[in-house]
């Protein structure tokens, strides 16, 4: 072949008729979905009506999801819902989805088969970038991209320089894709993926479930990242099987594909990680984060909101007290997640343990509502920022975790390997 | 289009819940955003800021969400352009389609200090420091972009566009 691309490479080509494109090129980009969520389609609704647009480009494509303030928190955000509503219902949006069928939205439309391999997707939303995982190109944009967009069917985009990184080894207990992408982030920085493609590859990813592949994805953003690709597998498959709403292409990296850099990873060495305030890059290995004592745990939203990870909560919480000190905030990220939950038990574990459960939002993870931290608190979360404040009060701090450590914290009071809770079966 | 004002310069990695906290975005009116500008960063700085002044930064500034409500916030809020080492792309995108001009100068991000008075030249991308007398060259601005500029942003220039092509 004359021209070998990367993944990312080929998604743009095949969305903007050409045969090959190089990083650096700006394309007219064919768009398969654009999404919006309730903070921000109110401003690319007065975008698509200020630039004297009517209807939509397809009625099908364009997905509105109340998820980040809603149930409404306030007056303001009920009128925030109020506008996204209204717009779907005169635009006849076939997939606007309201409280009691919703949930956080990327998790939420892979699960409802509207994002599939080898597509392109925006959102007006920075963790759009989940769909990677899906062997997809998508990525988060501003409102008025999102307005122009959902009255075009087409964006903008500068093909991006791909990062290559490779996976080796097995996995160590208890560690997931939540662990491998802070210890990412950790190595590389804040911006150490700034405008590029994160591709991840190597047997370790290979193993891993499709939850924890999202949750990789979901925080290329944190490394300043543009999207995060998977080439699709059988776990891909089996995942998009009975959720598939349309047909699909399956795209690989050609093995000659050029790389603006390759990292190799050994999982062998990568423990259970904690990303300590202010960035998500302050990343420490959890048995060398020392005595942190915390007010509230946080497990949840569109980073660690997944079954799998409500699963790995229950394993460590059931026949367990959180601590008295300490207040534990489970989010289940979608309905569909609630309810099996339910049906395998986990919720009466987390009931029984003194959590509390909350229905499917964003919630607490951006400052919003439904756990709020004051002064001087302190909260682990299975969320994706911790920059200063986020949670709530400029004084507060926030630490990042994957489930495991954020359960077993919560029964500690404090930081911990899952191991100071939870005998491993050797 | 040329600006001058007074510097406000912040460090890296400056997110866009520093520049506006998501407790606010239950609206989107600038007016109201502007008043919370930058609070978590330096409290002070919403009442302080005057129309025309220019933010200055170090690496990856505006990482984070993909808010339009950061550039709406700084924009209504007075912030004539920012000065950064370098900006992150959500961020970057959203300010050139809101009308904020963005300048990528790393000398400029280092040398200039809080206080000083600069002159911007978006035409030749030139950055002058009044206080300090030196001169500082940015990437310039793609001339497209800086008609968009011209324009107040996207949405007015796309209007405009479309104006034209109706005579």
């Amino acid at each position: 072949m004359s021209h070998p691309m990367t993944l990312t490479e080929k998604l743009l080509a095949s969305h903007s008729r050409r045969k090959w494109v190089s990083p650096g090129e700006i394309l007219k980009v064919r768009l398969d979905l654009v999404l919006a969520n309730d903070i921000t389609a109110p401003l690319a609704i007065q975008a698509f009506k200020e630039i004297g647009a009517k209807r939509v480009f397809h009625r099908d494509r364009v997905v509105l999801v109340p998820d980040h303030f809603a149930p409404a928190k306030d007056i303001p955000s009920a009128e925030q819902c109020k506008t996204m509503r209204e717009f779907a219902k005169v635009q006849r949006l076939s997939h606007y989805y309201e409280i009691g069928q919703c949930g956080i939205e990327h998790v939420l439309l892979p699960e409802k088969g509207l994002v599939l391999p080898g597509e392109v997707v925006i959102g007006a939303d920075s963790h759009t970038c989940t769909y990677g995982a899906l062997g997809a190109f998508s990525t988060g944009v501003g409102s008025t991209e999102l307005g122009a967009a959902m009255a075009t069917g087409e964006i903008w985009l500068r093909v991006p320089e791909t990062i290559k990184f490779v996976y080796h080894g097995k996995l160590q207990p208890w560690v997931s894709g939540k662990d491998l992408i802070l210890a990412t982030i950790g190595a590389i920085g804040v911006d150490g993926a700034l405008y590029r493609a994160m591709e991840f590859s190597g047997e370790a990813i290979r193993q891993l479930s499709m939850a924890s592949r999202f949750t990789m994805a979901n925080m290329v953003i944190e490394a300043g990242g543009k999207n995060g690709v998977m080439e699709p597998d059988e776990v891909t498959l089996q995942f998009i099987k009975g959720r598939a709403q349309r047909s699909y292409r399956l795209f690989r990296s050609d093995p000659n594909a050029r790389y603006e850099q390759i990292l190799e990873f050994d999982v062998s060495k990568i423990h259970p990680q904690v990303a300590l305030p202010h960035l998500p890059s302050n990343v420490k290995d959890v048995r060398e984060v020392g005595k942190v004592e915390i007010d509230q745990v946080v497990i949840g939203s569109c980073t660690n909101g997944h079954l799998e990870d409500l699963r790995i909560a229950a394993k460590i919480l059931k026949g367990k007290k959180v601590a008295s000190t300490l207040r534990l905030i489970i989010i289940p990220a979608t309905q569909d997640i609630y309810r099996q939950a339910l049906k395998e038990g986990l919720i009466e574990v987390f009931l029984s343990s003194g959590a509390v459960v909350s229905p499917p939002t964003c919630g607490p993870c951006l400052g919003g509502y439904m756990g709020i931290l004051a002064a001087g608190e302190r909260a682990l979360a299975t969320t994706n920022r911790n920059f200063r404040g986020r949670m709530g009060h400029p004084e507060s701090e926030i630490y990042l975790s994957g489930p495991a450590v954020a359960a077993a914290s919560a029964v500690k009071g404090r930081i911990c390997h899952p191991d100071e809770v939870i005998k491993r079966k050797t | 289009m040329r600006f001058e004002g007074r510097v406000w310069k912040f460090g890296s990695d400056v997110d866009t819940d520093a520049i506006i906290p998501a407790r606010y975005l239950n609206q989107s009116d600038p007016k109201e955003l502007a008043k919370h500008v930058m609070e978590g960063e330096r409290p002070s700085f919403p009442g302080e800021v005057k129309r025309g002044d220019i933010l200055l930064a170090g690496k990856n500034f505006g990482c984070g969400s993909s808010r339009e409500h950061a550039p709406l916030a700084l924009k209504a809020a007075g912030i004539s352009c920012v000065i950064a080492k370098s900006f992150a792309r959500i961020f970057f995108r959203n300010a050139f389609n809101i009308g904020l001009p963005l300048l990528e100068s790393p000398e400029a991000s280092e040398v200039i200090e809080e206080g000083d008075r600069v002159r911007v030249d978006l035409s030749t991308g030139e950055i002058y420091d009044l206080t300090k007398k030196r001169r500082f060259l940015s990437k310039p601005i793609p001339s497209f972009i800086q008609e968009l500029l011209r324009d107040g942003g996207l949405i007015p220039h796309l209007r405009k566009k479309m104006a034209k092509r109706k005579k």
